[in-house]
């Protein structure tokens, strides 16, 4: 990419929009998908006895079973709301972005 | 298996008259008829697939990426039967089986760095991009030290999962197919020789896509089937379980399996930033046309690889309750016949018979051709487009050249697999995959991450965290007790911790921010100036390869 053209696309106020709104989210996705997953690797270590723990009395299912569970859920659930906004908002805006720039 | 010891003990010629021999009594344990068979229409089929692709495989761009021109479902399930190995089908049942609850931590380790690597760097890998991620890396700093470095970690990583693949495809089809170790490792080479070569990354895509539907078919199969013997009730089946397993309610819960903080939140670090560091896998972002597709992928293979991982536990726990019991299972020391990680393939004869087990032998063996193929793909691109074509011959260098010289790669890198294979027949390689986790965490993801992030990267602190990474995580790695005392049985290891990357991945970003900060070159000065360039390619797409062929 030519220097200038990179400049004049950076000076664009839809892009500015563009990255400052996309970074923001992924960087918020990333750390809710970690937080999760660190939260579940920190009971292990610290805490096992807890997700041994039964869902009910009665039950021989565990939390920690429902919890993973939910875990590998949260991963695909996560991925596909970030899928969906960008496909809407942040495609349209670097179409803009694009359209602008030629 | 009965023949297994005497396997051990035997030679060569006398270990496939054994499997002959105990054919003849014990039908299913010798030459597996329905296994062999279904096995071969596997292996026509691909080959019928790489002799299509082989006819559109023209140029480089052919070669490495299929033209560009797969869809985003396409490349989802490719990426998924890239990533679902063998070893994590059998592996993880068979962790399920002995430990219960514990398979699920590793499972979950494996899927969490996908929306990762979505969030933080597919689109804009894909944006960059041309062939490897070396070329992502490289974008604004010098080719030939940054290149080098990403090239001969991305070997390492390749060449460690290879190993990993071999040794666990000669042992598997030695127990499933009744053939002998060395022929076994010789198939594998050759047909992913045969793959690679002739069809390039076309034929593996579409070795891959089938295989991740017949593994996910098979897989499907088997969970509904425990599923439904306990009338579709998770209450009834844990209870079952609990029932049997000589561990009892301690399946439920996590175990020994992770025995420390340090150890747990290391392998985490490990298995979430390693996979965005694998080669075989950051590679297929470029089969893809744009960013979009690019996304749509990781969504797709997220899906399918969770929804596996949930399959493979409750496999795990099928076959706790119908094979850890079963004497026709187990043998004379009450112990699982070829080890636990036969736990799925057991359970598939419980449930289906020879004919599911052949099915699932077949499947099984699918898989690691699928996989091997995608590793020697990307062991190939490394070696003629980073090494060759713009190390050695510092980008001078035309395109048929590059290609030519890409299937020598191949052939070279399947003859090393085959060697390499046989060379580990016997030796312990239990550290490996974790090993090559910890190097694509600790050498290529940060590299890659700091390039498309951080401004002020320069390419000496490319080049040093690089190596820093690589040095760290496997030092760490040889010293502790997987390799120290499993491997060369020194008493007591020198380091406590298994896992290395918790210290591994902070030493990568450390070197390269101080080595990139103190870099007051005018050639460093130039880097962080071409970054802006990068940004807006990396943002927008403009300016991105796009696709050869719709």
């Amino acid at each position: 990419m030519q220097p200038d053209l990179a400049a004049r696309i950076q000076a664009d106020p839809r892009f500015q929009e563009l990255v400052s709104k996309r970074s923001g989210y992924n960087w918020m996705m990333a750390i809710v998908m970690m937080v999760i997953y660190y939260a579940f690797i920190l009971f292990i270590a610290f805490n096992p006895a807890a997700l041994g723990a039964k869902i009910a009395t009665g039950s021989v299912i565990s939390i920690g079973i429902v919890v993973g569970f939910l875990v590998i859920i949260a991963a695909f659930v996560l991925t596909g709301i970030y899928v969906r906004r960008a496909n809407s908002e942040f495609d349209v805006l670097t179409a803009q972005i694009k359209e602008n720039a030629k | 298996m009965m023949m297994r010891p005497m396997m051990m003990a035997a030679g060569l010629a006398a270990l496939a008259y054994a499997g002959v021999t105990f054919a003849a009594d014990a039908p299913e344990k010798g030459i597996n008829v329905p296994a062999i068979s279904m096995f071969v229409a596997f292996v026509i089929a691909t080959l019928g697939i790489t002799y299509w692709a082989a006819q559109r495989t023209r140029t480089a761009k052919d070669f490495y990426t299929a033209g560009g021109g797969i869809t985003g479902f396409q490349n989802g399930l490719a990426l998924a039967g890239d990533y679902m190995s063998a070893a994590s089908f059998l592996g993880i049942a068979g962790l399920v089986f002995a430990n219960g609850f514990d398979g699920l931590i590793y499972s979950i380790g494996f899927l969490v760095g996908w929306p990762i690597m979505l969030f933080l760097l597919a689109e804009k890998l894909r944006n960059l991009g041309k062939y490897t991620f070396a070329d992502v890396a490289s974008y604004r700093l010098s080719q030939v030290p940054v290149r080098t470095v990403a090239a001969v970690a991305s070997l390492i990583v390749v060449a460690l999962y290879l190993i990993a693949q071999m040794v666990g495809a000669g042992k598997l089809i030695q127990v499933l197919f009744g053939l002998p170790y060395m022929y076994a490792v010789v198939i594998v080479g050759v047909l992913m020789i045969l793959y690679v070569t002739f069809g390039g990354m076309l034929a593996t895509t579409w070795v891959q896509i089938i295989k991740a539907v017949l593994l996910l078919s098979g897989a499907t199969f088997m969970a509904l089937a425990v599923l439904w013997a306990f009338g579709f009730s998770f209450e009834a089946m844990f209870a079952k379980a609990i029932e049997t397993s000589p561990k009892a309610d301690a399946i439920m819960a996590p175990g020994t399996l992770v025995s420390d903080p340090i150890s747990a939140i290391s392998l985490g670090l490990a298995l979430m930033f390693g996979v965005a560091g694998l080669p075989h896998i950051l590679m297929r972002f470029f089969t893809v046309a744009d960013a979009k597709e690019a996304r749509k992928s990781v969504l797709v293979a997220t899906g399918f690889i969770g929804y596996f991982y949930i399959l493979t536990f409750i496999i795990g726990f099928g076959a706790i309750i119908m094979v850890s019991t079963n004497p026709e299972y187990l043998d004379a020391a009450k112990k699982l016949i070829g080890g636990n990680n036969m736990a799925a393939i057991h359970l598939s004869h419980a449930i289906g018979g020879d004919l599911f087990l052949g099915f699932i032998s077949a499947v099984a063996f699918a898989t690691i051709l699928a996989v091997v193929s995608g590793l020697t793909l990307a062991g190939a691109s490394a070696v003629s487009h980073d090494l060759y074509a713009n190390v050695f011959k510092r980008g001078q260098v035309d395109e048929q050249a590059e290609m030519r010289f890409s299937k020598y790669a191949t052939i070279g890198l399947g003859i090393v697999a085959i060697l390499l294979g046989i060379a580990f027949e016997k030796q312990n390689i239990a550290f490996m995959v974790g090993l090559a986790f910890a190097v694509a965490a600790s050498a290529n993801f940060p590299i890659l991450f700091l390039a498309i992030y951080w401004k002020g990267l320069t390419t000496r602190g490319a080049v040093m965290g690089g190596l820093g990474g690589l040095l760290v995580a496997s030092v760490l790695v040889i010293l502790s007790k997987t390799v120290w005392v499993d491997v060369f049985g020194y008493a007591e290891a020198i380091v406590p911790y298994k896992y290395p990357a918790i210290f591994s991945m902070p030493v990568a970003f450390v070197l390269a921010w101080f080595f990139s900060i103190t870099d007051k070159s005018a050639q460093a000065q130039a880097e962080r100036e071409a970054f802006t360039a990068q940004y807006v390619r990396s943002e927008t797409g403009i300016g991105a390869e796009g696709a050869a062929r719709h």
